[in-house]
């Protein structure tokens, strides 16, 4: 019988970005690793560009499928905003990941609206825990040959926080993605992870 | 519990959705019918991925209702599935079958969207039950939404009753671990119609005879809930006391992890004689349930005293932190919630909408009718447009936002036409234009169509077709040609109907040709007579068609921002220089941006480049 310290994980990102993906291969790794788990995405309609967010409930017995704001352990945001907008559900020292990207939204190009500078998301961030990471992904995915698996390189970088072995992520990235671009991805795996080799919490 | 490693699982991950689908055709389903809605459409799409059944997309949710009390009658299970407000235009045939009853088992999803986050209303179908009279059945995960199903169809069939299978948004749309234990069976001792009048022609004479059934129906169920073995009381600390249900209950077991519980999976009727036992077993007793007090009212009438909605909010979705917080301020923790670090995100970050996509079908003719119609006037409320529009609900009621300011009213599925002609008949003195999607056309635009051409009216009506039901996620419709199933289908003709209605301007028109567009609605609008615009193009997020991206030629362009007013996601403003983010634009398929630019400085990227 295998116990582990819960483990609630917010991921946020805007709609196309891949998140429902990530968090479906996170949910199937954790249910491989054999631990309870829920989650929930909030996505509504079909069209592009709205902001999405996942919650992923990981334990010994999870109950509610949403994660309580202030209780989050790791917020993982595939781009900055939809990291800042987010930020009062991170727990006191608890762990943000943020893809180094900003998409404004059509208000910043027509103007009635600004987009947050990177000091201003820093210090909001600041003021909740030390452990902000942040990443380059979508450059990075870029450099592989293929952007969209900017979803696996984020998976790569929470695998470096949880519990989870890296022969059952692959297993369960091999479940999600197409054999096709499946090599592509695992390499966008280990990216991820390299990208926060040197971060260690104690 | 862990469960076991790798290999020796069989529990799934199931959404709620899936778990209700998969439940369902154990249980030997073989008619699944339904109308996409949000958050239950993927429990038909589940359903159809099996050859052993009849899975198909109704027109409405009243069809689909009738063909599942059809169904029910010839002695076939059958699953209906609908989202909340479905079940509003499905209430005359469900008022029916639940005086008739079925024959097979009937199990009626209804999937309610607490915290609207894809609807127009926030309402508690969980009223439905008593109102007609029939049992409800709510899971708390996707494990009992897989469990109950089964006995929703045996409850269904003992008692001669439809059931309210009721779901939530973040029941139907959570995963949770789920333990498959049964496997299909199809149950074929009730196949073939029995002629009865007496139980299936609800003339007054009958229905008046059925009417005491539907009473001894309701005390039996009472009874039988007694025993239902999804009604649990769980002896914890005996000072406080939770009767819950649903999802609640996981929010309620996290803030109060050594009360007592009363988690009911069968709400209606409730067990009296539990509720009282637990009542009278604890020093306090609360009730923890989402949006309306249903339960709290139903055990008040009891004379029972409990609390509930005087600290738990009744609008919106309920979560943890939510029902700490209530517990708190209400004295039944003594702790008080710990603080977090920041309390509210920075004022003042831009929102993100939903936005038509790139290369949308729907933004050239709003785009088009903004200018006909005035309507950027709306942007400095100085004066109100010259043209009304009355929308409807469909991807295109995100037309009005800036800069499209597209849309007056929304209310229902099909309300567009009626909403129209009831502007016209106060009299209101502007031209009104009617917008409806094809697949809502369908649903129930047409017979407001129909009032239009038999009262004379004069409003313009524009059929948005992309040949999809976009919005809920590109499900086919009778109109597209496939069926639910993804085979080739016969397709209804919207230019046909409404030629047949007697529509006698009906023009059809192409998404992209911005000079057409203009020009016919231009005249179309003009027409001192009824006329309808049917326009089509397909929804390229559908059809992930892509073809050579746009490019802003940054030479020619002078940062007009007259591309910006189309309110496409791939023109973006980035300091000052208008530019065409190329992973996102679908290219020349669309080309809206490049019909407008009035310095001709869009360009497929091929050719910029080459130029
Ligand atoms: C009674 C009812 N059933 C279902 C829905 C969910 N719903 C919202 S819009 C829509 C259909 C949209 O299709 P269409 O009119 O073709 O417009 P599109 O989204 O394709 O632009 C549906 C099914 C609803 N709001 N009300
Ligand atoms: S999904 Fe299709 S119809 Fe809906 S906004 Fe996108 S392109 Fe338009």
């Amino acid at each position: 019988m295998k116990t582990v310290k819960k483990q609630d994980i917010l991921m946020t990102g805007v709609g196309g970005q891949g998140t429902i993906l990530a968090s479906d291969i996170l949910g199937e790794a954790a249910l491989l690793a054999g631990y309870d788990i829920k989650k929930t995405d909030t996505l509504g309609m079909a069209q592009r560009g709205g902001s999405v967010i996942s919650h992923i409930r990981i334990g010994d017995h999870v109950y509610a499928p949403l994660i309580a704001e202030g209780d989050v352990d790791i917020l993982i945001a595939f781009e900055k905003l939809e990291a800042i907008r987010w930020c009062t559900y991170l727990r006191t020292g608890g762990i943000a990941i943020i893809n180094n990207l900003a998409m404004p939204p059509l208000s910043v190009g027509l103007g009635t609206s600004k987009y947050p500078d990177d000091k201003e998301i820093l210090a909001v961030f600041k003021k909740i825990t030390n452990h902000v990471y942040f990443v380059d992904g979508t450059s990075r995915a870029q450099q592989l040959g293929d952007a969209r698996t900017l979803n696996t390189l984020m998976m790569g970088c929470i695998s470096t926080f949880l519990p989870i072995d890296i022969p059952i992520w692959k297993e369960a990235i091999a479940h999600r993605i197409p054999a096709k671009i499946r090599e592509i991805n695992f390499r966008a795996f280990d990216e991820g992870r390299e990208a926060l080799a040197h971060v260690n919490i104690g | 519990m862990p469960i076991t490693m790798t290999g020796a699982t069989t529990k799934k991950l199931l959404s709620g959705n899936e778990a209700v689908a998969l439940g369902a055709y154990h249980a030997g389903i073989m008619v699944a019918t339904a109308y996409p809605g949000t958050p239950s459409t993927e429990i038909l799409e589940n359903l159809a991925k099996y050859d052993d059944l009849n899975a198909e997309w109704a027109t409405n949710e009243k069809v689909a209702m009738e063909i599942g009390i059809g169904a029910a009658y010839a002695g076939r299970r059958t699953l209906v599935s609908m989202k909340h407000v479905g079940l509003n235009v499905a209430a005359d045939p469900f008022m029916a079958v639940a005086i008739t009853g079925t024959n097979a088992g009937l199990v009626i999803v209804s999937a309610d969207d607490p915290g609207i986050h894809s609807s127009q209303d926030e309402q508690d179908n969980r009223h439905y039950a008593p109102f007609a009279k029939v049992p409800m059945i709510e899971p708390s995960d996707s494990q009992e939404a897989y469990d109950l199903m089964a006995y929703a169809f045996t409850i269904s069939e003992e008692f001669d009753t439809p059931v309210i299978f009721r779901l939530t948004t973040r029941i139907a749309h959570s995963n949770s671990l789920t333990e498959v234990t049964g496997k299909r069976i199809v149950p074929t001792d009730r196949v073939g119609f029995k002629h009865n009048t007496q139980k299936y022609v609800m003339l007054p004479v009958n229905a008046r005879y059925r009417r005491p059934f539907v009473e001894d129906r309701l005390v039996k169920l009472a009874a039988y809930t007694e025993t239902f073995p999804f009604n649990k009381i769980t002896w914890g600390d005996k000072k406080l006391g939770i009767i819950t249900s649903g999802v609640s209950y996981q929010y309620a077991r996290e803030v109060f992890p050594t009360a007592s519980f009363l988690k009911l999976g069968m709400t209606h009727p409730l067990p009296r004689k539990m509720i009282r036992e637990f009542c009278k077993g604890v020093d306090r007793a609360i009730v923890i349930e989402e949006l309306d007090p249903f339960l709290q009212e139903n055990i008040l009438a009891m004379g029972i005293k409990v609390t509930g909605k005087e600290f738990i909010p009744g609008i919106g979705e309920l979560n943890t932190k939510i029902v700490r917080d209530a517990a708190y301020k209400a004295g039944l923790v003594a702790d008080k919630p710990r603080a977090n670090a920041i309390s509210e995100t920075p004022p003042s970050l831009p929102a993100r909408p939903p936005l038509l996509c790139p290369g949308c079908p729907h933004s050239g003719v709003f785009y088009t009718l903004n200018i006909l119609g005035k309507r950027s006037r709306l942007s400095d409320k100085s004066k109100e447009p010259d043209v009304i529009v009355t929308g409807d609900i469909g991807c295109y009621t995100l037309a009005a936002y800036p800069p499209l300011l597209g849309m007056d009213t929304t209310d229902c599925m099909g309300a567009s036409i009626g909403t129209a002609l009831g502007m016209e008949k106060a009299g209101v003195g502007r031209k009104i234009v009617a917008f409806i999607g094809d697949s809502t056309f369908l649903h129930s635009g047409i017979t407001g169509l129909v009032d239009a051409v038999y009262n004379n009216s004069h409003i313009t009506v524009i059929i948005l077709d992309n040949s999809t039901t976009a919005m809920t996620g590109h499900q086919e419709h009778p109109g597209t040609g496939m069926s639910a199933r993804n085979k080739e289908a016969p397709s209804v003709d919207n230019k046909q109907i409404v030629r047949g209605i007697g529509v006698k301007d009906v023009k059809v028109i192409d998404a992209f040709d911005l000079k057409a567009l203009r020009s016919t609605l231009k005249s179309a609008i003009d027409n001192e007579e009824l006329s309808v615009v049917i326009v089509r193009g397909d929804c390229p997020t559908k059809t992930r068609a892509r073809s050579i991206p746009m490019a802003i030629d940054s030479e020619a362009c002078t940062s007009c921002g007259t591309c910006l007013k189309i309110g496409c996601p791939a023109i973006q403003k980035v300091n000052d220089q208008i530019v065409i983010e190329s992973t996102l634009c679908i290219g020349d398929v669309c080309a809206v941006c490049q019909q407008i630019c009035p310095q001709h400085a869009i360009e497929p990227v091929k050719s910029a480049a080459k130029g």
